[in-house]
């Protein structure tokens, strides 16, 4: 081989790296704009609650209870006469932190199962997907409450809990996935070009089974919301007064007839979570999926 | 010494319904710059031949053995899984059939080769990347500098299968095996990147195993031609003494069901008929006894031995076909 010359010394042939270049398509997917905006919308309110709530969330006015919407109180107030607005403010912080971290405890746990057991099959497989079975025939929130009992009753713990009883589901999920990509032509090739496990599951694999594992933990992020509602319910987690968006939602139904704000309130910013945050998963998916990628003229002339 | 020695391989998978003897004693070596043939019908065994020699033989179910397997002295089936991964990709590379999936549709294509220069040859990110460029060149991709950011989607078959050849002589390995590699092309793509093989091989003096079922293609490229039969090969011959004088029942057959590339004779296809046999039985006669239309009483009595028709030309077969 001849030596290389190279032509300009100076000039240093940048590639431009994957995901630079699906960080640059993101913003053209306008959904996944509106729901990023969203919630970091959503999530600088929860931050920033205490100078831009307009009541303390736990104060109680008995004189001013069940009271319908008004400029006085933006979204009605509970049974306690505190303000709803307020409320779903300071909840964010519990609901939002829950939400997000369950994702990552889920993810953290049930991604690496879920590859190792795809990648590796046989024994690894069997012992992964045994013990994955086992968890999947427990109830979730049943095994939820257990592990909680376990860990003792703070919200750490609840959002461990949530996060260990969602990652059998996402685990088993990224095997399936896994499985289909590991018979891929360009796994073989990638083999026979000297790559060893590590660099195959890392930059062949699990870049092309992002898709089902972004769905899935779209999925475990509305779950945990309403998971961690359940279990303060039962006297785990968030403890009232302290407003959460899951536990004044299922206290709201008591009052359903006289007070709907109380519901509507918390359910509405749930779903709305959970719509921005799937707008996401989705702009996330196809920015990292090339083929997915649409050029900007295609878009200008509205293709596609 | 030739480059590559295999003596006597097997590969055998463990299945539900038994053993099946993919690959059942191939014997051969392979010269320093030699272009080796492999040809056969589907299931002959001639990919599991190529990946038992690359140790991609997934074991379990597979079971690879062999009274030697050297490539340059190396004993390969003795070789830790690291170190046969030291050596894939940089002593022997692989190509496979089909370009549209044989390069990772989310990775770009500067990534996918400076991967392998980075590993293999340990060079830093901006010496890769010109590596990268003059091999893209080398294989005929135009603007390579700008196709280092393209993805595999915006490539045509032809140029995938072009920056697989890239890829794969990116660390100038000694032997290339090439499994069906211009088999998804059209034809004159398929011409395309035979010619750029040749070219290739010729300039680095790489020894290749070219697996093809077209004899045509075979005829082309080759110095000599491997045909396979159940596992086996049948018959080995330089490519113009095996054109000549196909000396093996299988071969003529496949000769007979391969349209005539010069154009010369006739064009007819003449498919051979019946199945291959399977391959968990043992066969104790001649495995392609059953489809032959040259056998001879002899071949009802005894398994055939190997004969010698000429230099470096023997076949399995009891058939005198010569005549
Ligand atoms: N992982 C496996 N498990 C069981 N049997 C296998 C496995 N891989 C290959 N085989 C069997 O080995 C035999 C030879 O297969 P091989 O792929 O080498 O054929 P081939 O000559 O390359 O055919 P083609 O021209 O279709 O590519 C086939 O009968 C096939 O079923
Ligand atoms: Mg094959």
């Amino acid at each position: 081989m001849a030596v290389v010359q190279p032509s300009s010394p100076a000039t240093p042939y940048r590639i431009t790296g994957s995901f630079v270049l699906a960080a640059r398509q993101f913003p053209r997917h306008r959904a996944a704009m509106v729901g990023l905006v969203l919630l970091v919308l959503i999530c600088l309110a929860a931050a920033l609650a205490p100078w831009i709530a307009p009541y303390d969330p736990v104060q109680i006015k008995l004189s001013a209870k069940l009271k319908p919407p008004s400029f006085e109180h933006l979204l009605g107030t509970d049974h306690f006469g505190r303000d709803v607005f307020s409320r779903l403010i300071y909840g964010g912080r519990t609901s939002l932190s829950v939400g997000v971290l369950v994702v990552v405890f889920a993810f953290v746990l049930g991604v690496p199962l879920g590859l190792a057991s795809g990648y590796f099959g046989g024994r690894i497989d069997n012992l992964l997907m045994r013990l994955v079975d086992a968890f999947l025939t427990f109830p979730p929130l049943l095994l939820a409450v257990a592990l909680v009992g376990l860990l003792g009753p703070d919200i750490q713990n609840v959002m461990l809990a949530l996060g260990l009883v969602q990652a059998p589901v996402l685990a088993r999920i990224v095997r399936g996935s896994t499985l289909a990509v590991r018979e891929d032509v360009y796994v073989t090739a990638a083999r026979a070009l000297g790559a060893g496990p590590a660099r195959i599951v890392l930059s062949h694999i699990l870049r092309n089974v992002m898709s089902p594992i972004v769905v899935q933990l779209t999925i475990v992020f509305s779950a945990a919301v309403v998971a961690e509602a359940s279990l303060s319910f039962l006297g785990f987690g968030t403890q009232p007064p302290q407003p959460s968006w899951g536990r004044d939602m299922s206290e709201a139904r008591r009052f359903l007839g006289d007070a709907p704000w109380m519901f509507m309130a918390p359910t509405g910013i749930i779903m709305l979570c959970v719509l921005s945050i799937n707008f996401l998963g989705d702009g996330l998916r196809d920015a990292l999926d090339p083929r997915a990628w649409r050029t900007r003229r295609q878009l200008s002339k509205g293709e596609g | 010494m030739p480059l590559l020695s295999v003596r006597n391989l097997q590969t055998r998978f463990a299945t539900d319904r038994g053993i099946v003897r993919a690959v059942n004693g191939v014997s051969f070596d392979l010269e320093e710059g030699e272009v080796l043939g492999l040809v056969g019908e589907s299931g002959s065994g001639k990919s599991v031949t190529a990946l038992s020699i690359m140790r991609l033989v997934p074991e379990p179910p597979g079971k690879v053995t062999a009274d030697s397997l050297t490539l340059e002295g190396t004993d390969l089936l003795r070789l830790s899984e690291a170190d046969a991964r030291e050596i894939r990709g940089s002593r022997m590379a692989m190509i496979f059939q089909d370009p549209m999936r044989s390069l990772n549709p989310v990775l770009t294509i500067g990534r996918q080769l400076t991967e392998v220069l980075r590993r293999h040859q340990k060079l830093s990110g901006t010496a890769a990347r010109r590596r990268a460029i003059e091999l893209l060149e080398t294989v005929g991709i135009p603007m390579a500098e700008k196709r280092l950011a393209a993805y595999p989607h915006q490539f045509s078959g032809g140029m995938r299968q072009r920056v697989m050849i890239a890829i794969a002589l990116s660390c100038n390995p000694r032997l290339l095996i090439a499994d069906e590699a211009t088999t998804a092309l059209d034809v004159t793509i398929q011409a395309q990147i035979i010619d750029l093989v040749k070219r290739l091989q010729r300039e680095r003096g790489t020894s290749v195993i070219w697996i093809s079922h077209d004899l045509g293609v075979v005829a082309g490229l080759c110095d000599r031609v491997n045909v396979m039969y159940a596992g086996n090969v049948v018959e080995t011959a330089p490519i113009r003494e095996l054109f000549h004088r196909p000396s093996h029942g299988y071969t003529l057959g496949l000769m007979g069901s391969t349209p005539r590339v010069d154009g010369s004779g006739t064009a007819r296809l003449t498919p051979i008929e019946g199945m291959p046999p399977n391959l968990i039985d043992p066969i104790p006669l001649c495995p392609f006894l059953p489809r032959c239309r040259v056998s001879v009483p002899a071949c009802q009595a005894r398994p055939p031995e190997r004969r010698e028709f000429g230099v470096g030309h023997w076949a399995s077969c009891l058939a005198d076909l010569a005549k």
